[in-house]
């Protein structure tokens, strides 16, 4: 049993980072039905804008969060606002396929700019711990990624239920015409929301950074979690993407435990065909 | 005597692609009137007020709105400007609570500072809503959602409401409370614009009538300069 508690403990703090990573793509489908393929790419591109202004500002990557967040709520306005709010209809292709271009193109321009070294955002705290008992260690970069993971989801679902704006987008997801005769904006309130989930999606590149390295080419990879993640949890539900990150990840560690390193993608997949085959819909799902 | 217009549309012709579905439609609003557009389905009632609000852009034609111009403009701004429509089918925001559909309706900078007093108001008007505060709007019934749908478009305190098929699908006691409220409304001094296919009950609550066929005004009137005879053959074209 006490060989268990590492492999479960940590897979409990990476669900909070798996959590965040998928909250933002979830957010957009739960909005406009977008599948934002292009949602770890992104990510990789705020962990790449945290890098920068290390190396520039000298700072650390938690402190260059108070700028990276910002800049990539404007990134995401951009996106939604003058690119995907253009070919927004009734159709999904369209996104899908603009959401593609971005990705690849994001891709290239970080291939082009960063080259294809192996990256990481340098922190002492990635190789501190926490001892608690003998046996059973807090990684402490890792209790870092699950705080700041359900502080930014506590604070998006707070922002949803009891701002205007929040409410605003739920309302305009529910019936776009109705909203607009409340006086919203939809077109403009999507813009704003894709600069939130972009926000979440910042607040998850610097934590990816500190914890793993990346490389250029690396979105996909995390796209792949968030896709295991909404899909485990439920597509547009805030509760599912938490309980399907802690899903993910404790089967991911624990599967590694078991069966040896080679296994650890594996056995999330597994879990993630039986959520499939025994509730479709996800968890906390509703369609 | 312009200063008591409302609402002058003049000459409207309005489009779907290649399909006409306004034919040179012109109407006038009197502050603090009711006004009633009655005619069959597909006549182009709700396309008239789609129009008006701004959820359509009509091909051309005036529309001014207590002397502003608001040809073209869209929804949300007409809101702003206090123009409301009470959509066709209610459009209640299903996954939100009553409370928060009320709320939404407050949404304009203008809105929000009263949004307090104008809750109070409606809770007044609509005790139900109070009542079912805090339930999913899809939880409700037809008559509860369509005096939601009312009273979050009475949230942002406009000049004019634009209510379309309130009745549909309703039982006649909640349809007979329904109008009573939109008559108490009305005598506080707001301007409303029905559009209804049941020709009786409008015709009794309005001011002044418009009969809509195939996308042109055939006939308008007092209710009570019209026969029935004459309102009957231009509902029905005959």
């Amino acid at each position: 049993m006490e060989e268990l508690a590492q492999p479960i403990l940590n897979g409990i703090l990476l669900g909070g980072l798996y959590a965040i990573v998928a909250i933002g793509m979830s957010t957009m489908f739960g909005i406009v039905k977008l599948v934002n393929l292009a949602h770890g790419d992104l990510m990789i591109l705020a962990s790449f804008l945290c890098l920068s202004f290390m190396t520039w500002l000298g700072v650390s990557p938690l402190l260059s969060l108070f700028v990276v967040v910002p800049i990539m709520y404007f990134v995401g306005f951009f996106v939604q606002g003058y690119l995907i709010n253009r070919v927004l209809g009734k159709e999904m292709e369209p996104p899908l396929l603009v959401a593609f271009g971005i990705s690849i193109i994001l891709q290239n321009l970080l291939l082009l700019i960063f080259t294809p070294d192996a990256r990481t955002l340098e922190t002492s705290l990635a190789i501190k711990t926490i001892p608690i008992a003998d046996f059973l260690n807090i990684p402490v970069i890792y209790l870092i990624d699950f705080l700041l993971g359900l502080g930014s989801i506590s604070a998006l679902y707070f922002f949803f239920q009891r701002t205007y704006m929040g409410r605003a987008i739920r309302a305009a997801s529910d019936d776009e015409t109705a909203a607009q005769l409340m006086g919203v904006n939809t077109r403009n309130i999507y813009a704003k929301a894709m600069g939130i989930a972009m926000m979440t999606a910042a607040m998850a590149g610097v934590l990816i950074g500190m914890t793993f390295t990346f490389y250029p080419h690396t979105g996909p990879q995390y796209l792949i979690i968030a896709f295991g993640v909404v899909v485990i949890g439920g597509l547009g539900s805030m509760k599912g993407a938490l309980a399907g990150g802690l899903i993910l990840a404790i089967a991911q560690l624990l599967g590694a435990h078991f069966f040896g390193p080679g296994f650890q993608l594996f056995c999330g997949y597994v879990v993630l065909l039986v959520v499939l085959a025994l509730r479709p819909q996800g968890i906390f799902g509703t369609i | 005597m312009s200063d008591d217009l409302a609402l002058q549309v003049e000459n409207l012709d309005v489009h779907y692609k290649d399909f006409q579905a306004l034919w040179n439609v012109s109407l006038e609003v009197k502050r603090g009137e009711i006004v009633s557009i009655i005619g069959a389905n597909g006549a182009g009632k709700s396309t008239l007020l789609n129009t008006i609000s701004g959820l359509m852009v009509p091909t051309q034609g005036h529309i001014t709105f207590f002397g502003k111009d608001i040809f073209g403009l869209s929804a949300h701004k007409n809101l702003a400007g206090g123009l409301s429509l009470v959509p066709e089918g209610r459009r209640v925001f299903s996954r939100l609570t009553v409370y928060e559909n009320l709320v939404m309706g407050s949404y304009t900078p203008r809105a929000r500072s009263g949004r307090d007093e104008a809750l109070d108001r409606l809770y007044n008007l609509f005790p139900i809503l109070k009542a079912r505060s805090d339930q999913m709007a899809d939880t409700l019934s037809g008559g509860e959602q369509q005096m939601l749908a009312i009273a979050r478009a009475l949230m942002s305190d406009p000049k004019m409401v634009l209510c379309d098929e309130v009745s549909l699908g309703l039982a006649p006691a909640v349809i007979k409370d329904i109008y009573k409220r939109l008559n108490q409304i009305n005598d506080e001094g707001l301007t409303i614009v029905l559009v209804e296919q049941d020709i009786q009950r409008s015709l009794k609550a309005a001011r002044h009538a418009y009969v809509m066929l195939e996308g042109k005004v055939v006939l308008e009137g007092d209710p009570s300069s019209l026969t029935e005879e004459e309102v009957k053959k231009a509902y029905f074209g005959i």
